[in-house]
């Protein structure tokens, strides 16, 4: 094998070893509209149904909640329901939390976070949180189908 | 093997991709979104009750006090009781400059200490049974001299909140309780 060989197996080698993570990540621009989880899985582990009517209450209360998890409220729309918020303890967690009426008796809380530079799709974390939200509505958060 | 340029990049490349795959697989810390036994003593540090009906004065003072400590209002949602603000500024720390500058004479080493930082605040208020309660929590990003980001931190220091709502007290001309 000639130095050239040599040379070129390297590249070759080296060129695979870069590649290969960054395929299973796919293209930067895939990311505008994918989901890994697939969807109905996601927004069942993101969404849960609070017997109450007074949307107004459960907004402020989903605001006190992420102050209370140690967030900085971004930004709050009463007309959509919206309540978005950062956490930054060494890490970045951004989190949106929609309030929605499902039905005449019930609101819809459906909440989306990021760390870092990923979704969070683990059902763990949301978990935790709608905790934190039905002791804070003292209220139980029912799991929705 | 002659190092060209070509194979210079590929080093540089292979070495990169040892950060990638981690950027792709890391999640977030157990009990990042739980509640946690400082939980209730932060609420007390952070929330203070006024005497008043009135959630809009309390709001607007806030917000005036806001503009008073050089914040700029970045967005508010009156109806929900709610304001957030940020501001940036210097963040240089005389220790840890001097650290550097020893660290410098000794090993002849450059150190990237602290350089500019976003202060973010959101205030949230809430009627209850005896006032207007309000709810102030503080963080910042600290880039250092390098421009990457050093610090991403909660602040906690219980005199930062006192003060603040000393501030407050005199704005909106009454007593701020603790809850």
């Amino acid at each position: 094998m000639t130095r050239g060989h040599v040379e070129l197996a390297v590249r070759i080698f080296a060129g695979a070893v870069v590649l290969a993570p960054l395929a299973s990540c796919g293209t930067s621009k895939s990311h505008v509209l994918s989901t890994n989880e697939s969807q109905v899985k996601l927004r069942s582990i993101q969404t849960r149904a609070f017997d109450t009517t007074d949307r107004e209450k459960m907004l402020r209360t989903v605001m006190a909640t992420l102050q209370d998890l140690g967030f900085v409220i971004d930004s709050a729309d009463e007309t959509l329901g919206t309540v978005s918020a950062t956490k930054l303890s060494g890490y970045v967690v951004k989190m949106t939390v929609s309030v929605r009426a499902r039905n005449e008796s019930q609101q819809l809380v459906r909440a989306n976070a990021q760390y870092n530079l990923k979704a969070i799709e683990d059902p763990e974390p949301y978990q935790q949180f709608f905790a934190a939200l039905e002791k804070a509505m003292f209220l139980t958060a029912h799991q929705v189908d | 093997m002659r190092w060209t340029s070509a194979t210079l990049i590929l080093s540089t490349a292979l070495l990169a991709t040892l950060a990638i795959p981690s950027g792709c697989t890391t999640s977030i810390p157990r009990g990042a979104l739980a509640m946690s036994e400082v939980t209730l003593q932060q609420r007390q540090l952070q929330t203070r009750r006024f005497d008043t009906k009135d959630e809009k004065k309390i709001l607007t003072a806030a917000a005036g006090l806001l503009q008073d400590l050089g914040y700029t209002i970045e967005s508010s949602a009156v109806p929900v009781g709610m304001i957030m603000a940020s501001k940036d500024r210097e963040a240089v720390d005389a220790g840890q400059v001097a650290g550097a500058v020893v660290v410098a004479a000794l090993f002849g080493t450059r150190v990237a200490v602290d350089s500019h930082q976003k202060i973010r605040v959101s205030l949230v208020t809430r009627p209850v049974p005896e006032g207007i309660a309000l709810r102030v929590t503080f963080q910042r990003i600290v880039w250092n001299t390098d421009n990457n980001i050093s610090r991403l931190e909660f602040l906690d220091d219980p005199a930062m909140y006192q003060e603040f709502f000393d501030k407050l007290s005199k704005a909106v001309f009454l007593e701020a309780h603790s809850i």
